[in-house]
């Protein structure tokens, strides 16, 4: 089986909402012009990033009857559609939210976990935390989705590939940081060393979709790419500016480096669980 | 029987002047970007920016003429009397190789106005006077020219607080704030910069012989490395001594850091109400 992906590296617009459905309902024509089978917008793509104070406003809830979503529930009847937004519910509580639309139906949301509070990032600010890594099903078979700093942490991916997920989707809104010498930023070399990591590792398919664009003199890089199950890049190297990128990976590679490599079949989760439980134990932990 | 046995030593750590080499094809990327996109946003698509005939401000009217069309650039050379002759001549230099539009707005007719009115007036008074003034002009010229006021501080001297607040400070975004001085020069080579430009003694020009590394006391080579250890490394004083830099100087450098804060801060705002400008009150300056 192929899967036939477009990353829509963009540059959404702080806080303004309706532009940046415009802007995604644009890129998923293309996409589906393109033959791509499933678009994937980075994280807050609808909202911007640093949208603090205008958090309330720039919320949605994710029904078909909400002027944001149900446009884009609808144009996931042709073409399978990843993007991020301000989930609002109904007790006024805010999360950053990515959701898996597919057949005009949401498969999946995804609640960040990790939100970063500290440096430049301000997320425990003005957002609740997720509590779930749960994969899902879908026709290009079981996925999982994580937000940025959920996989700077190793355990989420982990959980999401105990749980079956065969295709892991991170998305993200990283700023530019870490400017020396090298090719690439410290930042952007960071994200791209974890992402073969958790390719070799899991013996998946790690596909990153990163925003690009400026905000208050930060920069976001882009770069999003796909990594193999044999952990080496399938795309790559695309920074900085606002792109359609596109990928038709083979899924049938999964098999075929496993039966190379079964790190997957020989991994034992209960022991992990076991040890786990007597660690957090000992430590006093709860 | 030890001699047969064969020992390979790892890396060195990395000398610190090595560690503030950068890739300027990225820096340039990212900044011209910056430059063009912060500019956009405010729904103009202009720059005015002052001249000195000095690197950092030359680094910005490259950069801006980079990111804008030459066409859309305006450089002001704004001398006072004692300024040195060869400042004009490097501006000139810099004004020629970009082909941008340039305006020569002498200072010396308001700031003896000022000056003139006190009998004794220290150089550094003068020098804040001089650079207010020229704040002044430039942000005239941005509403005739219709174009944002350029920056044109670089890291180490925001972080010394070696400006003067209101004064060249008083910008509308700063490109090159994120570049120590070392940084600029490399970034400056790449930009091809003329020589005479880029190869002579850093000053503010603010007196005749005046020289940044004079009044400062040390070289920008040295105070670099030290502001790189304690600001983007997060070393301690304790650390940066540790690693050879003589403890007065080291003292003295983060004295200074933490004395001209408040040149890198808005003013305070006594909080009353529930929501307060400054306190809580939190958007983004691109918000609008």
């Amino acid at each position: 089986m192929h899967l036939s992906l477009g990353l829509a590296q963009i540059y959404p617009k702080l806080g303004d909402v309706q532009a940046n459905l415009d802007k995604h309902l644009a890129f998923i024509a293309q996409a589906k012009a393109a033959g791509c089978e499933l678009v994937i917008f980075p994280e807050l793509s609808l909202t911007g990033y640093q949208v603090q104070d205008l958090v309330p406003e720039a919320a949605i809830e994710p029904v078909a009857g909400n002027p944001y979503y149900g446009p884009l529930l609808e144009a996931s009847r042709e073409i399978d559609i990843v993007f991020g937004f301000i989930q609002q519910d109904e007790r006024e509580r805010f999360t950053i939210s990515s959701a898996y639309l597919s057949g005009g139906q949401t498969l999946h949301i995804h609640r960040k976990i990790y939100l970063p509070t500290y440096g430049m990032f301000d997320e425990g600010r003005y957002f609740d935390a997720g509590e779930t890594a749960r994969a899902f099903d879908t026709r290009f078979g079981r996925v999982g989705l994580l937000i940025c700093e959920d996989f700077w942490h190793i355990s989420p991916p982990y959980l999401l590939w105990t749980d079956g997920a065969d295709v892991m989707i991170f998305t993200s809104a990283s700023p530019s940081r870490g400017l020396d010498g090298s090719d690439r930023l410290a930042g952007s070399r960071w994200v791209e060393l974890v992402n073969q990591a958790y390719g070799s590792l899991f013996t998946s398919f790690v596909i990153h979709c990163n925003r690009v664009g400026y905000e208050d003199g930060k920069n976001f890089w882009g770069g999003s790419s796909v990594v193999g199950p044999d952990g080496e890049f399938l795309l790559h190297g695309h920074y900085f500016d606002e792109a359609l990128l596109t990928s038709t990976n083979d899924l049938n590679e999964l098999h075929r480096t496993r039966s190379r490599l079964p790190l997957l079949r020989d991994e034992n989760p209960h022991m992990v669980l076991r040890e786990l439980g007597r660690a957090l134990g000992k430590e006093g932990h709860s | 029987m030890s001699a047969s046995i064969t020992v390979i030593p790892g890396h060195a750590e990395r000398p610190i002047a090595e560690r503030l080499v950068i890739n300027t094809v990225t820096a340039r990327r990212m900044l011209t970007g910056f430059i063009a996109d912060e500019i956009g946003k405010t729904g103009m698509k202009r720059a005015v920016l002052g001249l000195s005939g000095g690197l950092d401000s030359a680094i910005s009217a490259y950069l801006s003429a980079e990111a804008l069309g030459a066409e859309n650039v305006l450089a002001v050379k704004m001398p006072y009397k004692t300024s040195a002759q060869e400042s004009t001549t490097d501006a000139d230099r810099v004004i020629e190789a970009l082909g941008i539009p340039s305006l020569t707005v002498p200072i010396s007719g308001m700031a003896d106005a000022l000056i003139g009115q006190f009998a004794e007036m220290s150089p550094m008074r003068q020098g804040n006077i001089m650079a207010r003034l020229r704040m002044t002009v430039l942000y005239d010229q941005s509403v005739a020219f219709g174009g944002l006021v350029m920056g044109t501080s670089n890291k180490t001297e925001l972080l010394l607080g070696y400006s003067t607040v209101y004064g060249d400070s008083g910008v509308a975004l700063q490109p090159i704030g994120d570049l120590y001085k070392t940084q600029a020069r490399q970034l400056a080579e790449a930009l091809g910069l003329p020589e005479s430009v880029r190869l002579k003694a850093p000053s503010a020009d603010l007196w005749a012989g005046q020289t940044d590394e004079g009044e400062l006391g040390f070289t920008y080579a040295d105070v670099d490395q030290v502001l790189y250890l304690l600001v983007d490394e997060r070393y301690s004083v304790a650390e940066v001594i540790a690693e050879g830099f003589d403890a007065a100087f080291v003292q003295k450098v983060w004295r200074r850091v933490k004395m001209n804060h408040f040149k890198r801060t808005m003013p305070n705002i006594a909080k009353l109400s529930r929501r307060t400008i400054g306190h809580d009150f939190l958007y983004l300056r691109d918000w609008a």
